[in-house]
């Protein structure tokens, strides 16, 4: 599954990640020849295994429903690249 | 006098207890060695010496007292990747630059509650990725060996390349570390240090900047195998604010230490052998085999059939989980935000496009390319079908085996910029250590050797699940076998 130009510029878009159109090629390149590498994931039989997401055999632990921490506004604002009146402040999204 | 700052972290702390020196005059010692070096080593990417000796002076009035906790007084690194309470922490990214965390990871917290002192931040690879902390936004990270064959800056590995390097180079007694695939052992080894990643659950995950989540697992860098046992029960903790951390009782794996191997069944897998290995790594491992026989174990010959695509699946599973783990890097909460955008999405773009650097980029990109609409059963979940088997491969042996030998690299260190060329060379530095990753075991380097050009050499001892008695029991008779005594010549 080579990828080509259009995919990773697709693909960088995903990401979220401004790509200059020269950087496409270079990235495609990489890309293929990780994804080359990869492929021999194909050769192994994975009929009827169950996919491992984690390590820790326990279930996820239930706590109660019920406020255990807050009232830190100076603290969560403290490190947003802008903020007023205890509120982040974001560009004008909607036009 | 002896110098204080090549000490060991246990007998730092017994002459701490017995009043032999105080926490403020080796605290100022480890200072004057990180101010001298650390142009030349750039192990550390901020230096608290207010705050080291305040906490220096609160510890000597408690050891004044007959008081203090397991650390008292101990002066240490901290990798940037743990956040801490009012002092910069960034994982080495520039996204993350300026970043004050108005809370402390529970790793640190639990060295603080133990009364140890933080002598500063650590430079690491950009949120983990790399092998050779090259990724850093704050630069290199150079290693205090050289090799006799040549006079080139070598890397101390990565991702915890601060710490190793801080550790080999006496500018502090231990220090913290994490492992996502390799990134505690494969540092360790390039320093002739000794590093540990425990069980995965073992040591909380809150507070640590996150790369890929059902991996990442954080554990010391010490220079002796019972530094790492002490360190290791303190970083260590059941916390309710990590979903996987394991409620399981810590215990004092010092008590492991002079146990021998007698009666113990050492695994030696034949896949490990791979192609181009140097005949020093197979001679090494060779050695430790030897050691471990002619200490009283069974050397048993094993199969880890999947062992081959351990490093493909890591490679799709850790971009995936870094790419959703990442998306929170938007610009608009914390982190860095472009000043000029046309739009919000070019807004979300650019500012990821600025803060983030070349590796970050490309792993993220990979991550978003398997997770995406007609690739993700192809890529992602065959990947965790495969890690699966990976797992399987070790629960087949553990019948049969109380632990596992292997080398810990591929090679020793190499110099920098060696491997910058090709990803895929960087990526093959993990080939040893990411299986313990996939399948959550703890596992240690231990400095066993040098190779033709002095340099250190480790080898790796992989326990089963929560049983890192049994990876301290073999590695304290590596350490005993080897007497690894070589330190690196100053020339910082």
């Amino acid at each position: 599954m080579a990828v080509d130009v259009a995919t990773v510029r697709k693909v960088a878009h995903l990401a979220r990640i401004k790509t200059p159109e020269e950087r496409l090629e270079p990235l495609a390149q990489e890309l293929n020849g990780i994804l080359a590498w990869i492929e021999q994931l194909n050769e192994v039989d994975v009929s009827g295994v169950e996919p491992m997401t984690s390590n820790v055999a326990q279930p996820l632990r239930l706590r109660d429903d019920v406020v255990t921490d807050g009232a830190k506004v100076d603290a969560v604002l403290s490190n947003a690249p802008k903020s007023a009146d205890g509120f982040f402040v974001v560009p004008k999204v909607v036009e | 006098m002896t110098d204080l700052t090549k000490l060991t972290l246990k007998a730092a702390i017994d002459g701490l207890k017995a009043r032999d020196f105080s926490s403020e005059e080796i605290t100022k010692a480890f200072v004057a060695n990180i101010d001298a070096a650390n142009p030349k080593l750039n192990a550390y990417v901020v230096q608290t010496t207010d705050k080291a000796l305040d906490m220096a002076r609160a510890s000597d009035a408690r050891l004044a007292k007959g008081e203090g906790g397991a650390l008292e007084g101990a002066p240490l690194g901290i990798k940037d990747l743990f956040c801490t309470d009012g002092v910069q922490t960034t994982a080495g990214s520039n996204m993350l630059r300026g970043f004050v965390p108005p809370y402390e990871s529970t790793v640190t917290s639990n060295l603080w509650a133990d009364g140890a002192v933080m002598l500063g931040k650590l430079n690491m690879d950009e949120f983990a990725m790399g092998s050779s902390n090259e990724t850093s936004a704050y630069g290199s990270v150079v290693n205090p060996w050289k090799s006799k064959a040549s006079n080139a800056d070598l890397t101390p590995g990565g991702s915890s390349g601060g710490s190793a390097s801080a550790v080999a180079g006496d500018l502090c007694l231990a220090a913290t570390a994490s492992d996502t695939g390799g990134s505690i052992r494969q540092p360790a080894a390039f320093t002739g240090t000794v590093g540990i990643k425990p069980t995965y659950g073992r040591a909380s995950r809150f507070g640590m900047v996150a790369f890929a989540s059902s991996l990442d697992q954080a554990g010391p860098i010490t220079r002796t195998v019972e530094d790492a046992a002490i360190m290791l029960r303190s970083m260590c903790s059941f916390d309710l604010k990590d979903s996987t951390s394991l409620d399981v009782e810590t215990p004092d794996w010092t008590a492991s230490l002079g146990k021998g191997v007698k009666g113990l069944r050492i695994g030696v897998p034949k896949e490990y052998v791979v192609d181009g290995m140097p005949t020093e790594i197979q001679a090494l491992w060779d050695q430790g085999v030897q050691w471990l026989k002619a200490a009283g174990a069974e050397i048993v010959e094993i199969s880890l059939p999947h062992t081959k695509y351990a490093l493909p699946t890591y490679y799709i599973v850790a971009p995936a989980e870094a790419s959703s783990n990442l998306a929170r890097y938007d610009g608009m909460r914390f982190g860095h935000r472009a000043g000029e955008a046309k739009s919000l999405t070019d807004l979300y773009e650019t500012s990821r496009a600025e803060g983030f650097g070349k590796e970050v980029q490309r792993r993220l990109t990979i991550g978003a390319y398997v997770l995406s609409a007609g690739f993700y059963d192809a890529y992602y979940v065959r990947a965790l079908k495969v890690r699966r088997r990976i797992a399987e491969d070790f629960d087949n042996v553990w019948g049969k085996v109380d632990a596992i030998l292997t080398p810990s690299t591929p090679s020793a260190a190499f110099a920098l910029g060696d491997k910058q060329i090709d990803p895929l060379q960087m990526y093959l530095n993990d080939i040893f250590t990411v299986t313990a990753n996939l399948a959550g075991l703890p596992g240690i380097s231990v400095p066993a050797g040098v190779d033709s050009g002095g340099l250190p050499l480790g080898l790796q001892v992989i326990g089963k699940a929560l049983d890192e008695a049994t990876v301290f029991q073999v590695a304290d008779v590596l350490e005993q076998a080897a007497g690894f005594t070589a330190r690196p010549d100053k020339w910082w």
